[in-house]
């Protein structure tokens, strides 16, 4: 599987980097709207895979149902495969709540929980019944998150006295406290300052080390600077996907050349 | 720039309307303080401890509200016992839990319809259901749950809107991080719409705190001598005195019912406040 040419595969590289997550022939649809379109593609393990393309796209959908968190939208169906590990994601057997325990995820708009920075860290190793001594965990996250420095004296006071950047650190560290192996990003710095976005763009190439990220974001710059793999997307079918550089530069499709070029300007 | 500005004028009109809510909002407060003045200036000079533990006499002087009094207290606990988990309830499912289809559309819009569906209706089924199928007679337990009938669409109703104001955002956070639906919704959703929630609530309890007439339907009794002292014990209630007094025609008994009315917003203005500490509280923590 690894070696296959699924149409999608990221790259012409000789040695491809092995998969973590793949999805084949997937098409999603809110009713009658068909928002994802036949995508295959394999998300290789402990890199950065970006998705871009313009607004309305399927970026997000298609981020969504990697960890199922479009489950909660009542009109949304959804065909093809999708394997975590080669384990079905959404096989009848596959609880969503382990799936979500593997595959984090930061969303677009800081969404801390109204309640104190150690809370907002602990919640979810608590209620999962994670052992151990809690205090580090929430440290070690902190720390991961590069927010570690910043609130060390204030984790009791409540999470929106942070700033908007630091929110979405605290949100990377509530995702990382849960030790997954796959942290899903939607345009996690749309809503940010360039500073904090430097921040976190930052943070990305550290976390690159121990975890597979995929981010959707609109910036093209960002997609470029940070990333391994990049996916266009466009009216939500797969244009491009393979390594960032190839994609940036040597676009093999006319309509990425097109998009990246124009964004580039 | 020059056309069409009309600076002076549009700031004209919106001094007139920002007048205009003033004047609504002295008139609610004016008619509020013109009855409370005239009952208070009626009910008053009754409204002693006397008052507050005699039970009702022929003789005005004897008069007393205790018994209607503790009826209240009971059919008004009893009532919230019974209406709050079920309403909250109810609206955690429709809101959380229900596929947003045709059949919770249809149940919603039921729900809407039978918050005005008049009280002696709630009445009537009251009699029929609790006092004599259930054969509960016409005791404190039947009036409460007919009374919890009449204010569980307000609970269900007020409970939802406030369920739906919490951001979806922060459920997407909870699940995201591996929690159940009942984890996001008992940590997270309820926490949030609590406030909400206890608005509803009180409104709804002050309704069933004011209502008569499904009272009268199931058969509440205007003369007793005795507090409940369990819920199958009849029972009468404030409003059921009040108006029993008020169709007296000595006049001494209009003056009693102006200080049961007193008794009855006193009553209700505790409820509230009991809800805005607990607001206050919780706002804090
Ligand atoms: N909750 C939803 N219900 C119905 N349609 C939706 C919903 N979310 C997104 N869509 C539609 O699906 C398509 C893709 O949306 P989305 O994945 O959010 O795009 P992107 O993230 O690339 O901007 C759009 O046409 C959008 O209108
Ligand atoms: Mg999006």
């Amino acid at each position: 599987m690894m070696n296959s040419t699924v149409s999608g595969s990221p790259g012409n590289s000789a040695e491809p980097d092995p998969a973590i997550l793949e999805a084949r022939n997937v098409c999603i649809s809110y009713g009658e709207n068909l928002a994802v379109n036949n995508v295959s593609l394999l998300i290789p393990e402990k890199k950065i895979t970006a998705i871009i393309g313009p607004s309305g796209c399927g970026k997000s959908t298609l981020l969504r149902s990697f960890n199922r968190m479009n489950d909660f939208i009542d009109t949304v169906s959804q065909t093809g495969s999708m394997t975590f590990r080669g384990e079905d994601i959404y096989a009848a057997n596959t609880d969503p709540v382990e799936v979500r325990l593997k595959i984090g995820m930061v969303f677009q708009k800081p969404n801390p929980f109204p309640k104190s920075i150690y809370r907002n860290v602990a919640w979810g190793p608590m209620i999962n019944g994670m052992r151990g001594d809690m205090d580090e965990l929430v440290e070690a996250a902190l720390k991961r998150a590069a927010l570690w420095d910043e609130v060390k004296d204030r984790v009791d006071e409540s999470a929106l006295t942070l700033s908007g950047g630091q929110q979405q650190r605290l949100c990377i560290a509530r995702a990382l406290a849960m030790k997954p192996e796959i942290i899903l990003m939607d345009e996690p710095c749309s809503a940010l300052d360039p500073v904090s976005t430097a921040r976190i763009e930052d943070l990305l190439f550290e976390l690159k080390q121990n975890y597979t990220i995929v981010i959707v974001t609109h910036n093209m710059h960002q997609a470029a600077r940070v990333s391994d793999y990049t996916a266009f997307l466009e009216n939500g079918v797969l244009v491009e996907y393979g390594e960032t550089d190839q994609v940036f530069t040597r676009p093999a499709n006319n309509r990425t050349e097109e998009y990246v070029t124009g964004r580039f300007g | 720039m020059q056309a069409g500005l009309n600076l002076a004028r549009r700031h004209a009109r919106a001094r007139l309307f920002k007048s205009f809510c003033i004047a609504m909002t002295m008139f609610s407060v004016l008619i509020l303080g013109v009855l409370v003045a005239q009952v208070s200036m009626l009910g008053l000079p009754w409204l002693d401890w006397d008052f507050l533990s005699s039970f009702p006499s022929r003789f005005p002087e004897k008069a007393g509200i205790k018994s209607a009094l503790f009826g209240t207290l009971w059919l008004v606990s009893l009532t919230a016992l019974f209406a709050i988990p079920t309403g909250v309830l109810a609206a955690v499912y429709l809101q959380e839990y229900a596929k947003q289809n045709r059949i919770t559309r249809f149940i919603n819009i039921n729900i809407a319809n039978l918050a005005g569906v008049p009280s002696i209706v709630y009445g009537i089924l009251g009699l029929a259901m609790f006092v004599r199928f259930m054969d509960l007679g016409r005791s404190v337990v039947a009036g409460a749950l007919t009374m919890a009938l009449l204010i569980l669409p307000v609970i269900v109703i007020a409970a939802k809107e406030a369920i739906r104001a919490v951001p979806a955002s922060l459920r997407q956070a909870a699940f995201a991080v591996g929690a159940t639906r009942w984890q996001v919704t008992r940590a997270h959703v309820l926490p949030q719409a609590f406030p909400g929630i206890l608005t509803g609530v009180i409104l709804a309890l002050s309704r069933a705190l004011g209502e008569t007439a499904p009272l009268i339907m199931i058969g509440a009794l205007t003369y007793i001598a005795f507090v409940p002292a369990g819920p199958m014990d009849e029972f009468t209630a404030l409003p059921i005195q009040i108006f029993n007094w008020t169709t007296r025609p000595q006049s001494e008994f209009h003056e009693l019912s102006s200080a049961g009315i007193i008794v009855l917003l006193v009553v209700l203005l505790l409820m509230n406040a009991t809800a805005v500490y607990i607001r206050y509280r919780g706002s804090r923590t």
